[in-house]
C-alpha cells in the first residue's frame, strides 16, 4: 500500500528511514507484574506502555454496579518522566480524555455479562513516550485483559497514523507528529478489532479529505494486522512458559 | 497500607515460624531478597531506573527544570520528591490523589535525601536570587510485594548517582533537549542508604514482603551515611501503633548497623557505578 499523491508532499521521504507503511521495532511481553490478574509491556520504537488488570473484583462506589453485567474501568496516565518536559503527576484532562476512550474500544471486545456488579480495572501507565501512547496502551491492555483470562470476543489492535503534509504514514513518531510546513501533521490513531475488522476507536486531529481517510484507514488495518500477529505470539509464549 | 487484609490464622503462622527463624519465602529474617537494577527506562529523562527487590518493583526518573530560588535560600537550586502508588502496583493502592502512605513514603525519601546534602543545592544556583535548577525524582510504584519504601528509596539515589544535567542554552534562556556532560552535583560522602525493620511477635525482620508488613507491630526506617567507615543516622521514621522499647531499639541499632556495614559497599557501587 503506498500513500496516495495527487501533487508533490512536502514530506516524502521519513525522517526515521522508514517507509510509509512501516511500523517501528516492536517488542511485547506478557506478565510483567506478578501481583496483578494480567499484566502486559507493548513496546514500538522509544515509545512503551505497560497495562495491569486487576478484577473481575467488587465495584466501588455500589451506585456505579451494573446488575446486568460487570464495568470495565480504563485508566491511562504518563509517568512525569516519560517525556522531555516533566509531567505533573495524577489525572489531567488529557490523560481522563484518553483514559475514556481507550474504555470504549476495550470494552467493545469483552464480554463481562458472568459478572453482574463487578468491575474490572486496567491500568495503563507510559514509562517513555516518543508519541503514540495511547495506541501502545491500548495494545499492552488488550495483551493484559487475555492474560487475566476476561472473556474476550476478540483481540483488538490499535495504530496512530498520520499525514505529514500529504503523505499518508503509519506510527507517526514525535518528529512527525510535530511536522510544520505544508498541510503540517495530522494524527489519526485507531483500533481495529481482530475478527470482525471493525473501528473501535478513531479520533483525528488536523485536516484530511475523505479520500485519504478512506486510504489510511486501510493502512491502518493492515499495520494492526502485524500488531496483532506480536500480540498473539507474545501471549503463546507465556502460554508455554506458564505450562512448564 | 490499609489495615490487616491478612487473616488472624495466617498472622499467628508467621510469628510462630519467625520464631524458629524461618519465613514463608525461605530467607533468614535478615536477608534482603534479590536486587535487580536496570538503567534507562526513559529515554526522556535525566536519569531513570527500575529496581526490583524480589518480586518489588519500582521506577524513578529525575527531571530537571528553571525554578525561582525559595526567599530563605536565595542561592540554592530546590528539590522535590514525589510517590505515585498507583493501583497498578497493589490491590491495596486507589484511585485518586495520593494518599497517606504516598505522601508519607515522598516525604520520608525526600527528607532523607535532602538532609543527607547528597544533592548540591548550591552548585544549582544559575544566577542568585532569580534563577536555579529545579530537581524532581518521581517514584512510580509498578508491582508491591513488600518493602516499598526502602526499593524506592534505593531507586532514587541510584537515578539521581547517574543522572547528568541538561544543556543550558544561555542566550535563548532555554533548556535543550539534549543532555549535557556534566553530572548532576551531588556530595558523594554524603549518600545515606535506607533500611525499613519491622518488629513482628519477638522477631525483627529486614525487607519485608506485603504479608509481613500487615502483620507487624511497628516499622523503623533508619537512613544511614559513611562517617569515614563508621554509620552515621541521617534520617529516621517510625511507622505503625507499635512503641519501640529501649532494648528492642538498641537490637535494631546493632542489627541496622551490621546490616549497613554488609549493604553500603554494594549500594554505593550501584549509585556511583563503581
Amino acid at each position: 500500500m503506498t500513500a496516495k499523491k495527487s501533487e508533490k508532499s512536502l514530506y516524502e521521504k521519513r525522517a526515521s528511514g522508514r517507509k510509509v507503511d512501516e511500523i517501528r521495532k516492536m517488542n511485547a511481553k506478557v506478565g510483567i507484574v506478578p501481583s496483578a490478574d494480567g499484566s502486559a509491556m507493548f513496546e514500538t520504537g522509544n515509545t512503551r506502555a505497560i497495562a495491569v488488570v486487576r478484577g473481575p473484583r467488587e465495584l466501588h462506589p455500589q451506585h456505579m454496579r451494573n446488575s446486568e453485567t460487570g464495568i470495565l474501568r480504563v485508566n491511562y496516565g504518563m509517568m512525569p518522566f516519560s517525556v522531555w518536559d516533566r509531567i505533573r503527576p495524577g489525572p489531567s484532562r488529557r490523560s481522563q480524555e484518553i483514559s475514556k476512550v481507550a474504555e470504549w474500544a476495550l470494552a467493545s471486545c469483552i464480554d463481562l455479562k458472568q459478572f453482574p456488579n463487578a468491575v474490572v480495572d486496567v491500568f495503563i501507565q507510559i514509562p517513555q513516550a516518543d508519541a503514540g501512547t495511547r495506541v501502545a496502551g491500548i495494545n499492552a491492555a488488550a495483551m493484559a485483559l487475555a492474560d487475566a483470562g476476561i472473556p474476550m470476543k476478540e483481540m483488538v489492535s490499535a495504530i496512530a497514523c498520520g499525514k505529514i503534509d500529504k503523505t499518508l504514514v503509519v506510527d507517526v513518531d514525535k518528529d512527525e507528529e510535530d511536522f510544520k510546513d505544508g498541510e503540517g501533521s495530522t494524527d489519526i490513531p485507531m483500533v481495529w478489532t481482530s475478527r470482525t475488522k471493525k473501528i473501535a476507536l478513531l479520533q483525528l486531529d488536523g485536516k484530511i479529505s475523505p479520500d485519504e481517510l478512506k486510504s489510511v484507514l486501510e493502512i491502518g488495518k493492515n499495520a494492526c494486522e502485524k500488531i496483532y500477529a506480536v500480540q498473539v505470539e507474545s501471549l503463546k509464549k507465556s502460554l508455554e512458559e506458564k505450562n512448564e | 497500607m490499609s489495615e490487616s487484609r491478612v487473616p488472624n490464622l495466617q498472622r499467628e503462622r508467621i510469628i510462630e515460624y519467625l520464631k524458629s527463624q524461618k519465613r514463608f519465602d525461605g530467607r533468614g529474617l535478615k536477608d534482603y531478597r534479590d536486587l535487580k537494577v536496570e538503567m534507562g527506562i526513559s529515554k526522556n529523562a535525566e536519569s531513570s531506573c527500575s529496581v526490583k527487590l524480589g518480586k518489588t518493583e519500582v521506577y524513578a526518573g529525575v527531571k530537571l527544570g528553571f525554578a525561582e530560588p525559595y526567599p530563605d535560600s536565595q542561592d540554592e537550586g530546590t528539590f522535590m520528591v514525589s510517590a505515585e502508588l498507583s493501583p497498578m502496583a497493589s490491590e491495596g493502592f486507589d484511585m485518586g490523589p495520593p494518599k497517606i502512605d504516598a505522601i508519607e513514603l515522598g516525604r520520608v525519601i525526600d527528607r532523607g535525601i535532602r538532609e543527607s546534602g547528597l544533592v548540591d543545592m548550591k552548585k544549582l544556583c544559575i544566577k542568585e536570587g532569580e534563577k536555579v535548577w529545579q530537581v524532581f525524582v518521581d517514584v512510580v510504584a509498578i508491582n508491591d510485594d513488600g518493602n516499598l519504601l526502602d526499593v524506592a528509596a534505593l531507586a532514587c539515589i541510584i537515578a539521581l548517582g547517574n543522572a547528568k544535567l541538561p544543556i543550558y542554552n544561555e542566550k535563548e534562556n532555554k533548556i535543550e533537549h539534549e543532555l549535557s556532560k556534566d553530572s548532576l552535583p551531588l556530595n558523594k560522602d554524603a549518600l545515606a542508604f535506607s533500611m525499613t525493620f519491622h518488629k513482628i511477635g519477638s522477631e525483627f525482620v529486614v525487607d519485608p514482603t506485603t504479608e509481613e508488613e500487615l502483620v507487624s507491630d511497628y516499622r523503623l526506617t533508619i537512613a544511614i551515611a559513611d562517617n569515614d567507615g563508621k554509620p552515621r543516622i541521617t534520617a529516621m521514621q517510625k511507622g505503625k501503633e507499635g512503641a519501640i522499647s529501649q532494648e528492642d531499639m538498641e537490637k535494631i541499632l546493632k542489627l541496622a548497623e551490621d546490616k549497613w556495614t554488609e549493604m553500603f559497599p554494594k549500594i554505593s557501587k550501584l549509585v556511583w557505578g563503581k
